[in-house]
């Protein structure tokens, strides 16, 4: 064993340890987002939290399908679905590079037997229209981390910005334990018996079958079907949204067929308990949809481009409404009497639970 | 006489970026230095990844107190009966003196007030305080950010400033940071911050260097002292020298060493091409050679730490890289299942351009554009095997499809050629015609620059041309021509490429005709539609080409400007024609002949211009009058005898001596113009010598524009 430590960490142990630092430092611990996403990026803690002003900490582990890198299992160092643990810290603390060494320290690297650089990587999801600046954090030529500052978010100019880590966990950990396979790497070492369970035990038959899905048997049409009719919805919500926007901006106007509850003004409530989460999530599984049918070859290159575009298209709608929504819940509080303001805190507690 | 430092410390600079940066700032503090007359010594650049520095030694501690004279109202409105009025004492308050200090100076425009008055010099610490924020805040980044402000702007987060005069610190503020002493050494080595004692250069360079930080000639010397004392661990070994590799470690390190890594040689069965790129792209690793540059199981790290005490850290290495050779041995053996004939068809898919279609109608427009390019060498005695560059051109492409190339996109062309040896083509196809498509494949994409060698074989150039002429033909005819920084298809390093492998395999071909059939091959495409016409692409085309060329004598052949304007002038079609006339050019413009010549020939073209205004005709042939003037008739006779001469050596492309023949016309010439008058009333003698003047014109500007000369030289 060629590690620093003893007794390497199996992989369960490397998420506990990585979420007890950020923890210990303030971090919120979310769990996995239960939407197939590409990255912990699109998470909405990550997608959503990073727009408009508010601070915030947040760390999870987010599983990441991408259908087209599945290798049924076979290829030692590609999978179908990685995990990713996801480090947003808004807005990134003066000593945010010296944190993160510390972090390694903490899943235990001793940076001064190893040899560590950043070199520049920048961002960019266009599906998304997101980009940063940053690096990957190179850990003797092994690229174990993205590093990014955020600068934009669904066409959304961000401020203040987010600095986002992203741990690449089998890497590390097959970098801890030093095997030449993800497979080989050790989840759990049970303390009474000392019997392991690998990576490949709990995971293989996933990248197996998932790759027999994603390549050969996801139905084309169905999936096409399926992007559609979500692509649909999302778009409708959205419009909704935007007619409450308008209602809102302009002096008392008669009720809209279907834009607010009957029989009453639009009000700031109505924006604000409008579930643009829900419209998110939509907008999600068309970005995995449009993954799937890549893999299943059924996307022309020319028609690929044109895909991306609607996908980037309800994001970009999504971020500006929130934003909007985020705006008005200020607005709303400071306006507003009492009881209401009380209720103020209604619609978050649906959405997204509170961040220190 | 102080010495000025100052160091911005920022989080991890782009590599690519900071040899620039440095510079700029350098000469943004040398700017200042200067208008604010702190001027000194010597000022030096200092950088890392982790800060930029300049040192100045011996600046002004201030500046110069100065005194000027400024002028104020005229004496007859500043007094009245001798004593000051409001005008005199409001300038006198203006100007910050006592009315009685004011004197009266005379000018052009009569007597005025003047005063004398003295700026005091601000110090320097004032004067860089001030200044300096905005100079560091303007300089360039390919890519910047904002962390703090949208309006404050860097490459990345800045995390302390240091500004000192001497021993002092000078109260300067970047961003929300308050410069002082304080610099950071080593992340890993030294936790501790550095406390800079003096702002000298030695005092600044050693505190650093106890702090594990060296200047870039430093590091770079102690890259490549480790790197040859790695190599020498195995007999006749070295190291490949890669300028681009050492620029980029430099930059990612403030205190390298190096490790010696191995692989499993059994690696070595992949191509070289491919372990150098994962190497040297992918993990930025120095490959190792043998005497005669194989290469050896070995690869070189330059680590941003000391030492490698436990061996973890070359442990940690050969793992990555054994994993990224296991990857591209798969992607080889992945590859192999499909040939490359099979994956033409895939090409289909695989969009060239929006409007131009496929990569698999390009493959077809390549193919017959190399066809038309066979026959025009072939009628010109250059024998090309037409089924070499057809098989080539037909599977030029179809690499894009594999997952090597998806892997490693640097490869494409290099990974066709590589699959094209190794697989069995046609059947029947003898073993060197094989190989002769691999390496036209392989080297298609060449010259990927104005310093890469251009295609070995002609068929590898054939195809070279075709696949370059069709891009830029389609993308001219839809008119997108790269303009100022906008060239996003990299149009004119193809068009360098196509001028360079024209001039360096001496082919025998002219640009117009070959973008002339290049668009030929789109007429059945659906992109006509989008088309400019005709002429508007010829011109274009002609336009971006003569730049092309002009750039490719002058950059890459080291001709002066004049020679190429005049060898240019006289055409900018045939590649290698303008060369043989530049090249003769050269050897004889300095001669005085050619600034005579360079005169008539500029006096020619008036007279033919205002003729040609006036609606004078000329003759169609000139002839030795009965009334034709003397020097007219020796003119004639000079023409007569050495015109066919020199078309001669024209035509067998000896310029040079078709050139020192032509000088020999300076004196018939110029005794021509001394003494005989073209524009005369009588019809028949004008009409006989204007069309004298034009053969004579035509004579000298088939091999250049001497009127060029002209005007660069001192005969006009």
């Amino acid at each position: 064993m060629k590690s620093t430590t003893p007794s390497p960490l199996t992989f369960q142990e490397l998420i506990l340890r990585l979420q007890t630092f950020w923890a210990e430092r303030g971090c919120v611990l979310q769990q996995p987002y239960d939407v197939e996403v590409g990255a912990g990026t699109m998470a909405p803690e990550t997608f959503l939290r990073v727009l408009g002003p508010q601070a915030c900490k947040v760390a999870y582990v987010q599983p990441s399908r991408r259908p087209a890198d599945g290798r049924y299992g076979e290829n030692p160092n590609r999978l179908f679905k990685h995990m990713q643990l996801q480090v947003i810290l808004k807005p990134p603390p003066e000593n945010v590079q010296e944190l993160y060494l510390e972090s390694l320290g903490a899943i235990g690297i001793d940076l001064r037997q190893h040899d560590i650089k950043f070199e520049e990587d920048n961002w960019e999801a266009p599906t998304l229209s997101a980009w940063g600046v940053g690096w990957q954090v190179m850990l003797d030529g092994l690229e174990i981390t993205q590093f990014t500052y955020f600068q934009q978010c669904g066409g959304v100019d961000l401020f203040p910005i987010s600095a986002e880590l992203t741990y690449g966990l089998e890497r590390i950990a097959a970098f801890l334990q030093d095997v030449d396979s993800i497979y080989e790497i050790i989840w759990a070492r049970d303390p009474d018996s000392g019997r392991v369970v690998k990576y490949g035990d709990v995971r293989l038959a996933d990248e197996l079958q998932f790759s027999v899905y994603n390549f050969e048997l996801a139905d084309v049409d169905k999936a096409w079907k399926h992007f559609e009719l979500c692509e649909m919805e999302c778009k409708e919500l959205l419009e909704r949204y935007g007619e409450l926007k308008e209602s809102q901006d302009s002096h008392p106007v008669p009720p809209k067929d279907g834009g607010t509850r009957e029989g009453h003004p639009p009000s700031i409530k109505d924006k604000l308990r409008f579930p643009l989460l829900g419209a998110y999530d939509l907008c999600l599984k068309c970005s995995h949809l449009f993954n799937i049918l890549d893999a299943r070859g059924a996307i022309s290159v020319t028609e690929r481009v044109g895909v991306i575009a609607r996908v980037r298209a309800l994001a970009v709608g999504i971020a500006k409404a929130w934003v909007d929504q985020q705006n008005a819940q200020t607005k709303g509080g400071s306006e507003q009497t009492e009881p209401v303001a009380q209720k103020k805190t209604q619609p978050r507690k649906e959405t997204l639970s509170p961040v220190s | 006489m102080p010495d000025f430092l100052l160091e911005i410390g920022c989080e991890e600079i782009p590599a690519r970026m900071i040899g620039a940066a440095a510079q700029e700032l350098r000469e943004r503090v040398v700017a200042l230095l200067t208008r604010e007359r702190l001027g000194g010594g010597e000022v030096a650049s200092f950088e890392t990844p982790r800060r930029l520095a300049v040192l100045a030694s011996g600046i002004a501690g201030a500046q110069h107190d100065v005194t000027e004279q400024i002028t104020g109202p005229s004496a007859n409105v500043a007094y009245k009966d001798g004593q000051p009025t409001p005008a005199a004492h409001a300038f006198a308050r203006k100007a910050g003196v006592e009315v009685a200090q004011l004197e009266t100076i005379s000018t052009p425009k009569g007597e005025y007030l003047a005063a004398r008055v003295t700026r005091r010099g601000r110090t320097a610490a004032e004067i860089l305080a001030e200044f300096l924020p905005k100079e560091i805040a303007a300089l360039y980044w390919p890519k910047n950010m904002y962390w703090r402000k949208t309006n404050e702007r860097f490459v990345r987060p800045v995390r302390w400033l240091v500004a000192m005069l001497d021993g002092e610190a000078v109260p300067l503020e970047f961003d929300g940071i308050q410069a002082g002493n304080q610099s950071r050494g080593h992340r890993i080595l030294t936790d501790m911050a550095v406390s800079i004692p003096r702002a000298a250069g030695s005092a600044y360079v050693d505190a650093l260097r106890n702090a594990k930080v060296l200047g870039r000639a430093e590091r770079e010397h102690q890259i490549r002292k480790a790197l040859d004392a790695a190599s020498r661990t195995i007999a006749g070994a070295r190291w490949r020298e890669d300028k681009l590799l050492l620029d980029t470690v430099v930059n990612l390190t403030e205190f390298p060493s190096v490790v010696l890594g191995g692989f499993d040689p059994q690696f070595l069965m992949l191509p070289e091409e491919i372990l150098v790129t994962v190497m040297r792209d992918h993990q930025k690793y120095f490959a190792i050679e043998d005497e005669h540059g194989k290469l050896l199981p070995h690869f070189l790290a330059v680590l941003n730490t000391d030492s490698d005490p436990q061996g973890l850290i070359r442990h940690g290495n050969e793992r990555v890289l054994r994993a990224r050779f296991n990857d591209a041995r798969f992607f080889w053996e992945t590859d192999q299942k499909k040939s490359l004939l099979e994956r033409l068809d895939s090409l289909k898919q695989v969009t060239f351009q929006k409007d131009l279609g496929s990569y698999y109608e390009k493959t077809q427009r390549v193919q017959r554009l190399c066809s038309w390019l066979n026959e025009q060498l072939k009628q010109r005695g250059i024998t090309v095997r037409p089924g070499v560059v057809h098989k080539a051109a037909c599977l030029s492409k179809t690499d894009l499809t594999t997952e090597l190339v998806k892997e490693f996109p640097e490869l494409q062309g290099v990974v066709g050629g590589l699959y094209a040896r190794v697989q069995q083509l046609d059947k029947g196809l003898p073993e060197a015609t094989r190989l002769s498509i691999a390496d036209a494949i392989y080297d298609h994409y060449k010259p990927e620059s104005t310093d890469d060698a251009v295609p070995r074989s002609i068929e590898g150039a054939v195809l070279s041309l075709g696949d370059k002429a069709d891009t830029i033909a389609g993308m001219f005819a839809l008119g997108l021509v790269p303009s100022g920084s906008k060239d996003p298809f990299a149009l004119r390093r193809q068009a360098n490429a196509v001028v360079k492998v024209i001039a360096e395999k001496k082919l025998p071909l002219r640009l117009s005709e070959l973008m002339r059939d290049a668009r030929t091959g789109y007429q059945k495409s659906p992109a006509t539609s989008k088309f400019v016409d005709e002429r508007k692409y010829a011109e274009s085309n002609a336009t971006f080409f003569r730049e092309r060329l002009e750039f490719y004598l002058r950059d890459v052949c080291g001709y002066a400007y004049d020679v190429v304007k005049a060898a240019l002038g006289a055409d900018a079609d045939d590649v290698g024609d303008a060369l043989a006339r530049a090249q003769a050019l050269k050897q004889v413009l300095h001669m005085p002949e050619f600034q005579a010549i360079g005169a008539a020939c500029k006096r020619m073209r008036n007279i033919l211009r205002q003729a040609d205004e006036k609606g004078i005709a000329r003759a169609a042939n000139f002839e030795a009058l009965p009334d034709s003037a003397p020097e007219e008739k020796d003119l004639i006779a000079y023409l007569h005898k050495s015109g066919a001469k020199v078309e001669e050596h024209r035509n067998r492309k000896e310029y040079l001596q078709a050139l020192q023949l032509l000088a020999t016309a300076r004196e018939p010439v110029d005794k021509f113009f001394d003494k005989v008058m073209v524009m005369v009333e009588d019809q028949r003698v004008r009409a006989n010598r204007l069309a004298l003047l034009q053969t004579l014109l035509k004579e000298f500007s088939t091999i250049a524009d001497f009127s060029e000369i002209v005007t660069e030289g001192k005969a006009a």
